[in-house]
Order: structure tokens, then sequence, then C-alpha cells
């Protein structure tokens, strides 16, 4: 049987991170992910990334992919593509389908960055083609520079929503209109002053009611929500677009952690159930870590932060790290993974990773 | 239902959260030559423009979510701010001169020419004026984010924040 020291699970900001620091640490490290290409979704964010300058802020997302990438290989990580994992068996063995055969890898650390995906929403209409996911938009526009369509509607006015409204525009199209369920917008400030510059209009308290076309999206009805959220008769308009993008909120992907037998926790500003893990990102299963959006709904910034923790964590349990080091190494991280916590859009998720923490602790 | 006003509801800053940022230049400075005008309202995590200044006229500081603050007196409204700021929310204006002199961020194909006419919009979008293209810059350092300048009448000088994407749809 093939094996490895540390076997991480899904090579985006989180898995590309740990990679890097892992393997400079000395490890021996396998990288697979079920996509052609590594990067999960780092190569599709064209916008220049927020945070601080010294962990670079300011440079567009897939620079930082790219970067990333080129230390892995200098530093001789294994990278296995188009390697579908799909279980975690006993002794830390893995089995992943690669070029349409099973495998097995057996790994003295395993590193679950699998990532998240998008949520959907139900509504009539919902399941014509030109309904899709705002991340799926943005892999279109961005990777495989495929327009899906020319006049958007956008669904949810987080982060992502706002950013992908921006970026179709980059791409051509145009985009009708953004809609938000709740009161507020739910992103950055300067994000939705970007399309608003644009001409882009925002409706709070706005929902969709139906989606209209028999073959494909040819308009859309929506209506606006009272405080409880009802729909105020009435109050419906029709918009001409050909393009429904939901960016209605991610779930992390804990299908692996599940598997494996990790223990859970239930925090719905993280997306709902978690892996429980500790402050070295080990779960409840030793030798198995979690890192990025499954460990609880984030961004790319703080992903890479618990990478490079989970990278540390697992290299230093390998012996490859004295304590003092790998604590100074450690602490380091925390320091950044915690000023990436703060603010009015990061003490929610401040609090709610400190919860996950407690669980762990509760445990023990 | 009613429109509120404020970032949170229209998605741009109200007159009043503008005037809350620290360090925003008052009339007086402007009327003395280009100065930067950040329209960060909201504590996030992100602090680029703070290195971006060569005349540490910005500060963040700790925590990182503090607003920045500019010091309208050492700003010499170089610019090199507006592109270096991930939000795009960072713009010089001008008031010296006798028309008013406006620097955006511009994220879009394809880019206006020096000398072009161009429609001018406000926060919301909304054309209000047109205005002439003074420069169109696009330095290697900017990494593709052009920083356009308009000159347009005094009265907009708080008012226009972009222009209206040339080749887009039309929007009502």
């Amino acid at each position: 049987m093939k094996t490895t020291e540390i076997a991480i699970i899904g090579a985006g900001p989180a898995g590309l991170s740990c990679a890097v620091e892992a393997a400079k640490a000395g490890a021996k490290v396998t990288l697979l992910d079920e996509n052609l290409k590594p990067g999960g979704q780092l190569f599709k964010q064209i916008h220049k990334f927020f945070g601080s300058r010294e962990h670079q802020a300011g440079t567009r997302g897939f620079r930082i992919g790219e970067q990333l990438l080129k230390e892995t290989e200098e530093l001789g990580v294994e990278v296995l593509l188009n390697a579908a994992v799909y279980g975690i068996y006993e002794n830390k063995t893995l089995a992943y389908v690669k070029d349409g055969k099973d495998h097995a890898l057996r790994a003295e650390r395993i590193v679950i960055a699998a990532g998240a995906s998008e949520n959907a929403l139900a509504f009539p209409g919902c399941t014509l083609p030109g309904v899709m996911g705002a991340g799926a938009a943005q892999t279109m526009i961005n990777v495989h520079r495929v327009l899906p369509g020319k006049k958007i509607l956008m669904v949810g006015s987080g982060n992502v929503g706002l950013i992908v409204s921006y970026q179709l525009m980059q791409a051509g199209a145009e985009v009708k209109a953004l809609i938000e369920a709740a009161p507020q917008i739910g992103g950055y400030g300067v994000h939705a002053a970007k399309i608003r510059r644009a001409g882009v209009p925002i409706y709070v308290s706005t929902t969709i009611k139906e989606a209209l076309g028999t073959e494909a999206v040819e308009g859309v009805v929506i209506h606006s929500l009272d405080e409880k959220w009802q729909p105020i008769p009435g109050t419906e308009r029709t918009l001409d677009v050909d393009t429904i993008c939901l960016a209605v909120g991610l779930s992390p992907l804990t299908e692996l952690a599940w598997m494996a037998g990790c223990e859970f926790t239930f925090i719905p500003p993280l997306g709902g159930h978690v892996p429980i893990h500790d402050e070295n990102m080990e779960t409840t299963l030793p030798g198995i870590y979690v890192a990025g959006d499954i460990t609880g709904v984030e961004e790319a910034s703080s992903a890479m932060e618990e990478g490079r923790l989970a990278g540390v964590a697992s290299a230093e349990s390998l012996g490859y790290y004295d304590e003092d080091t790998a604590k100074r190494l450690k602490d380091e991280i925390w320091q950044r993974l915690n000023s990436l916590r703060t603010g009015p859009f990061g003490e929610g998720r401040f609090k709610a990773k400190i919860k996950q923490l407690q669980a762990r602790r509760q445990l023990a | 239902m009613t429109q509120k006003i404020g970032v949170k509801y229209q998605g741009f800053p109200s007159d009043e959260e503008l005037a809350k940022i620290p360090g925003v230049p008052d009339a007086e400075r402007i009327k003395k030559g280009p100065v930067a005008f950040i329209e960060c309202a909201q504590e996030i995590p992100c602090n680029p423009c703070e290195e971006a200044c060569p005349y540490g006229a910005i500060q963040v500081g700790k925590p990182i979510t503090n607003l920045p603050k500019l010091d309208p007196k050492k700003c010499v409204g170089c610019g090199n701010c507006i592109a270096a700021c991930p939000g795009l929310a960072i713009f010089v204006v001008n008031g010296a001169r006798d028309k008013a002199e406006i620097s955006f961020p511009y994220e879009y194909y394809p880019l206006p020419k020096r000398g072009d006419i161009v429609d001018c919009v406000d926060r919301s979008g909304k054309v209000v004026t047109t205005g002439k293209v003074l420069r169109v810059v696009r330095a290697p350092n900017y990494d593709h984010t052009a920083v356009i300048t308009v000159k347009v009448d005094q009265e907009y000088i708080d008012i226009v924040r972009s222009i209206k994407r040339l080749g887009g749809p039309e929007h009502e």
C-alpha cells in the first residue's frame, strides 16, 4: 500500500497552506484533490484580498494561489489530482478514485480541508436552466471564461453575492439587481459601494416569488418582505433576466469527517454541523486534523491561516518541530487568525470559534 | 416602504457616515490641492492603504479593524492608495482649480481615453453630469486597477465618484 506521513484532502487555500507548512518542517506530504487543477476556489478570486498587508492583502486571490502552488512544488509536495477521496478507514487509510481506479493511501496524519458547498434556495421555477450558484457563475466567468447569461439577478448580499455581481459586470454581463431577504446588506459596505456605483440597485427585505420561463429562465418576479419576513401583497415586480445567481450561504463539506468518526457540534453561524477541534486543529480523533471551511465557513484568508496551523501542528506531532519552535509558530498564526476575526463582521465568527474550542475542552 | 439611509441599507455611505470617517478632508483643505478622500465606513480587517502611502498620511495601526485615519496635512494627493485599497474605496479630490478633479479606481474594460467626454456617476450609479477624462493611469504596481481622473464642475466635487461603464448596458 502507498504510504505517506501527512495526507491532506483538498488543495484549496487551507490544504495548500497546510502542505507548505508541513513540508517546510520536513514532513513527507501528499496532497489530494478531486479537481484537475489545484487551488480550490483561489484561482477564481480575481479581486484584491482584504486583510493585513504583511499577509498578502491587496494581492489578487489567484496570485496568492500561484505563489502557494509554486511553494508546494519547490518543497517537493506530492500532489495527486483528479483524485477523489471517498473514505477514511482504520489506521488512517484513505480510499480514493484516480483515473477510474481505486487506490488506498496510508498516512500517519490526515488533514481534511474539503471546503464547503453552496446552499440552494427553493422557489417556483428554481429548477429552470439559468438558476445557478453564484460560485458556479464565478467559476464559469473567471476559470472557463464563459458568460452564464447577460442579464443577471443576484440573490444574497453577503460578500460572495456582492463580489460575484461585480465580477459578472467585469466579464460583460448586466446585473439587473441584487436582492436580500434580510433588512440589511450582509457583506462589506465597500463591496456593495462598488456595484452601486456601477448602477446596480440593491433591494433589502426582498426575495424571489418565482422564476418565469418554460425551457429556461426568461424573467423573475420579486417581492418585498415585512418585519416578520412575510411577503407583502402588491409589491411584486418583474425583472427581465436570463440568469438567477444564488449567493445564500455555504455549508461545510463534512462527510469525510463524519465517516471517520469525528465528533461534531452544531454552530449555526459557522454553517451548521462542524467537527470539534482543538487549538491545533486536531479533531476528536488523534492524528486527524481539519482546516478551512469544513471547520466553519469563513473566507480564504482565515482558511489559509487554519491550514498553516494544522500544518505546523501535524508536523510537530511527528517530531519535526520541538515544542518551543512549534509554539512560537502557532502563536503567530493564532494572532493573525484572531485579528481576522475582529470588528463588526468578525466578532460573531470569533465567538462561534470560541464555542467550538470549548466543545473540545468539555469532551476532554 | 421608505428607504433607510446608510451603507447597510443602500450599499454606500450616507453624508452623515462620510462625515464621521476619521481625517476626512474639509472644504478648506480640498481647495488647497489634491487630497485623499477615504470612504471606508466599516471596521473591517484590512490595512494595505497604510503601507501604500509614501508620506505616512494614513494610519490604521492595531487592531487591524481600525478605520484608516487620514492626516490631510501630510497627504499630497499622490493617489498611491487608490489602487492599493482592495475595497476600491479611496478617491482623490482636487478643488484648487476652476474645475474640480476627481480620481477614482476603475476595473472595467474598455477604458476611457484621455480627453474623452464621459458620463459621471454619483455613489448610487446615477449619471449626474458629464466630465472630461484628464488622466488614465495604469502603473504596474496598480495590478490592473486603473486610476482615472475626470474634470467636472465644482458643485460635483463631493458627488461624482465614478463614470458610467463604457459599452455597458443602459440602467434606468
